[in-house]
C-alpha cells in the first residue's frame, strides 16, 4: 500500500501579503504582456491615435495657434486621450466580454486569485498602452511637427494619461458587464467614435457647433482634455477641480453599473 | 487522514430557481465522500451544470446551503482547496502554457511541481506553444493541468476529457484514478457513461433538476434493469436484421420492449434464448444478428426516460 503524500506547508505560503502581491504583479505582468503580443488590438489601438495625429495634427498643420500653443501641440493632448479611451474600451470593453462570454472569466473566479487582481491588471494593460500612445505622439510632435515641450509638461501629460485609464477602464467593464460579447466589438466603435468627437478630440470645441459645446461636459473625455490642455499651457474650461470632480463622479457610475451588472450575473449563473 | 466516508461537499435541500421562472436544480441534496470519483450524470438541461456552479460557488442558490469543506465556496480558503476545469470556449491565446500553468500555480500556497503537473497532464514538449495554437485536445489538457495546479483536495472536472483523443483520454483517467487514490475528491461530469463506469467510485443520475439515482455503477446498472415486468435483471438486448414484425416479437414471452432504427430490430428480453429459437426457426433470413448485456448507457436512457 503506498503511503499518501503529506504536504508540508512551504516557507513563502508563511505570509499571505507577500503571495496575494505576487499574484498582483504576475497578474499584471502577464496582461501586459498578452495585450502587446495580441497584434491585432497593440497595432490599432496604438495606430489608430497615431495615425489620427499624423493626419490632422502634423499634416494639415499650417503653423496655426489655438491661444497661447500651436496646433500640433494642442492637438497631441487630444488625442492621446482618444488613444487611451481606445485602449480601455477595446481592450477592456471588448476584452473581458470575451472573457465572460468564452467562461474564462468563470474559471478566474472559481480559482484563489482576488478578484482585483483581475481588474487591476486589466486597468494597468490600459495605464501601459496609453503611456506608450502619449509617448509616441509626443515623438511625433516634436520631431515632425515643431511641436515645443518642457519635459515638465511631458511629465505632466504621462501622469494624466496614465490616471485618465481609471475611467476609462471603468467604462470598458461596465460595457464588459452590459453588452451582449457578440456585439461588443461594434458597441465599442459606437461609444469610442462619437465619444471622442463630442468632447472635442479631433477638432477643437470651439470650432464646434454650440450645442455640441453644451453637451461635451457629459464625458468624461471632455473633463480630462480640459485637464490635459490646462496641462499643456493650452486655454481651457473650468477649474481644475471641476474636471475632477466630473471624472470621479463618471468612474463611480460605471463601477456602480459594473457592480450591479455583476450581481445580476451571478443571481443569473 | 481522513475517513473514507467524511462529507467534503455537500448540497442539503438546494433550489436554484432563474429569473426567467425556470428551475435549474429542484430541492437537490448531494453529498460527496471524500478520496471518491463521483460522476454527475444526466441529459442536457438536468441541472448537473447549475449543481456544480452551486458548489464552485460561482451561482447563489436561491434557497437551500452550499458546503464545501465546512465553509463558504466562496470563501477564499476554500477556494485554495479547490480545483476547477470547466468548458472554456476561449482563453486568452497569446499566453504559453508554461505562463497559464505558472499563473495558476501562483494563486495556491502549496501548488503541486511544475514537471509532475506537466506529466500528469501530458503536456511535456507543448510548454512554449502560445494557446491559441493548441489543438482542441491540447487546450483540454491544459484546462485539466490548471485544476490541479494548486495541488487541491478536491477537483471539479466539467467534461474533462471531451475531444480528446484515446490516448489522452485514457492518460487523463489514469491520473482521476491516481487523484482518489491520493486521497482526492473528485466531481466530474460526462456525457461519456463508458467514463463515468470506468472512474466512477459512484454515479450520481440526475434529471430535471433532482436525483433520480445514486450508487455504484452496478447498482445503477441494475436499477436501470428496473423495467416494471423484469423479475430479476438478467435481461439481455439482441440486435438483428428481421423480417418479423414489432407486433409479433412483442408477443413472445419475456419481451419487454421492441425497437427498430433503420433496417436493424432491437429486442430487449428477459428470455434471450427462447425468443432468439423461435426467431432463427421463423425467419431465415434473419442476419447482423449480436446478443449484449445491458450499458450504463442503457441504464441511464431508461432511468432519465421513465422520469
Amino acid at each position: 500500500m503506498s503511503t499518501p503524500s503529506v504536504t508540508l506547508p512551504v516557507a513563502s505560503s508563511a505570509n499571505p501579503t507577500s503571495r496575494a502581491i505576487r499574484i498582483f504583479l504576475t497578474e499584471i505582468r502577464y496582461e501586459v504582456l498578452r495585450a502587446l503580443r495580441t497584434r491585432a488590438f497593440s497595432l490599432s489601438s496604438i495606430g489608430f491615435p497615431v495615425m489620427f495625429y499624423c493626419l490632422f495634427g502634423l499634416m494639415m498643420n499650417r503653423n496655426e495657434t489655438i491661444g497661447a500653443v500651436a496646433v500640433a501641440k494642442y492637438l497631441l493632448g487630444g488625442y492621446a486621450i482618444f488613444g487611451s479611451l481606445g485602449a480601455a474600451i477595446f481592450g477592456i470593453g471588448v476584452g473581458v466580454a470575451l472573457d465572460r462570454s468564452a467562461g474564462w472569466l468563470e474559471l478566474k473566479q472559481a480559482s484563489p486569485m482576488p478578484p482585483l487582481a483581475y481588474v487591476l491588471s486589466k486597468v494597468c494593460m490600459a495605464a501601459a498602452f496609453s503611456l506608450t500612445i502619449v509617448s509616441i505622439l509626443t515623438l511625433l510632435g516634436v520631431f515632425f511637427g515643431h511641436v515645443q515641450i518642457t519635459s515638465f509638461e511631458f511629465l505632466r501629460i504621462l501622469a494624466i494619461a496614465a490616471l485618465g485609464a481609471a475611467p476609462f477602464s471603468c467604462l470598458g467593464l461596465a460595457m464588459a458587464f452590459l453588452v451582449p460579447p457578440a456585439s461588443a466589438g461594434g458597441i465599442a466603435n459606437l461609444i469610442y467614435l462619437p465619444m471622442s468627437f463630442l468632447s472635442g478630440l479631433w477638432v477643437p470645441l470651439q470650432f464646434l457647433p454650440h450645442v455640441i459645446q453644451q453637451i461635451a461636459p457629459i464625458f468624461p473625455t471632455f473633463h480630462l482634455a480640459q485637464i490635459m490642455y490646462a496641462a499643456l499651457g493650452a486655454s481651457s474650461e473650468g477649474a481644475f477641480s471641476s474636471h475632477l470632480f466630473g471624472l470621479l463622479g463618471f468612474t463611480l457610475i460605471m463601477l456602480g453599473i459594473t457592480w450591479l451588472a455583476f450581481q445580476r450575473q451571478e443571481e443569473n449563473a | 487522514m481522513l475517513s473514507a466516508t467524511q462529507t467534503v461537499a455537500s448540497l442539503e435541500n438546494t433550489t436554484k430557481r432563474y429569473k426567467n421562472g425556470v428551475t435549474a436544480v429542484d430541492h437537490l441534496s448531494l453529498h460527496l465522500s471524500s478520496g471518491q470519483v463521483i460522476a454527475l450524470l444526466g441529459p442536457n438541461g438536468a441541472g448537473k451544470s447549475t449543481a456544480v456552479k452551486l458548489m464552485m460557488g460561482l451561482s447563489a442558490p436561491t434557497s437551500g446551503t452550499v458546503s464545501v469543506f465546512g465553509s463558504d465556496p466562496r470563501n477564499p480558503h476554500t477556494r485554495l482547496r479547490t480545483g476547477v476545469m470547466l468548458q472554456v470556449g476561449r482563453a486568452p491565446e497569446m499566453l504559453r502554457v508554461r505562463e497559464h500553468i505558472n499563473i495558476f500555480r501562483g494563486y495556491y500556497s502549496n501548488p503541486m511541481p511544475y514537471e509532475d503537473l506537466m506529466k500528469a497532464a501530458a503536456l511535456e514538449g507543448l510548454e512554449d506553444r502560445f494557446f491559441g495554437q493548441l489543438s482542441g485536445g491540447q487546450k483540454q489538457r491544459v484546462l485539466f493541468a490548471i485544476a490541479l495546479a494548486g495541488d487541491p483536495d478536491l477537483v471539479f472536472l466539467d467534461e474533462p476529457t471531451v475531444g480528446l483523443d484515446i490516448e489522452s483520454r485514457r492518460a487523463i483517467w489514469a491520473e482521476i484514478r491516481a487523484l482518489a487514490a491520493r486521497g482526492k475528491t473528485v466531481l466530474l461530469t460526462t456525457h461519456y457513461l463508458e467514463e463515468a463506469d470506468a472512474l466512477a467510485h459512484r454515479i450520481i443520475v440526475m434529471n430535471k433538476g433532482r436525483v433520480i439515482c445514486a450508487g455504484t455503477p452496478a447498482e445503477v446498472k441494475s436499477m436501470g434493469a428496473g423495467y416494471p415486468s423484469a423479475t430479476a435483471n438478467g435481461f439481455k438486448i439482441v440486435r438483428c436484421a428481421t423480417t418479423l414484425t414489432a407486433d409479433h416479437l412483442q408477443a413472445m414471452p419475456g419481451v419487454l420492449a421492441v425497437s427498430t432504427t433503420g433496417h436493424l430490430t432491437e429486442i430487449t428480453t428477459e428470455q434471450p434464448e427462447a425468443a432468439l429459437r423461435e426467431m432463427l426457426v421463423l425467419d431465415r433470413s434473419l442476419s447482423a444478428l449480436e446478443v449484449e448485456c445491458p450499458a450504463l448507457e442503457d441504464a441511464f436512457l431508461t432511468l432519465t426516460a421513465e422520469n
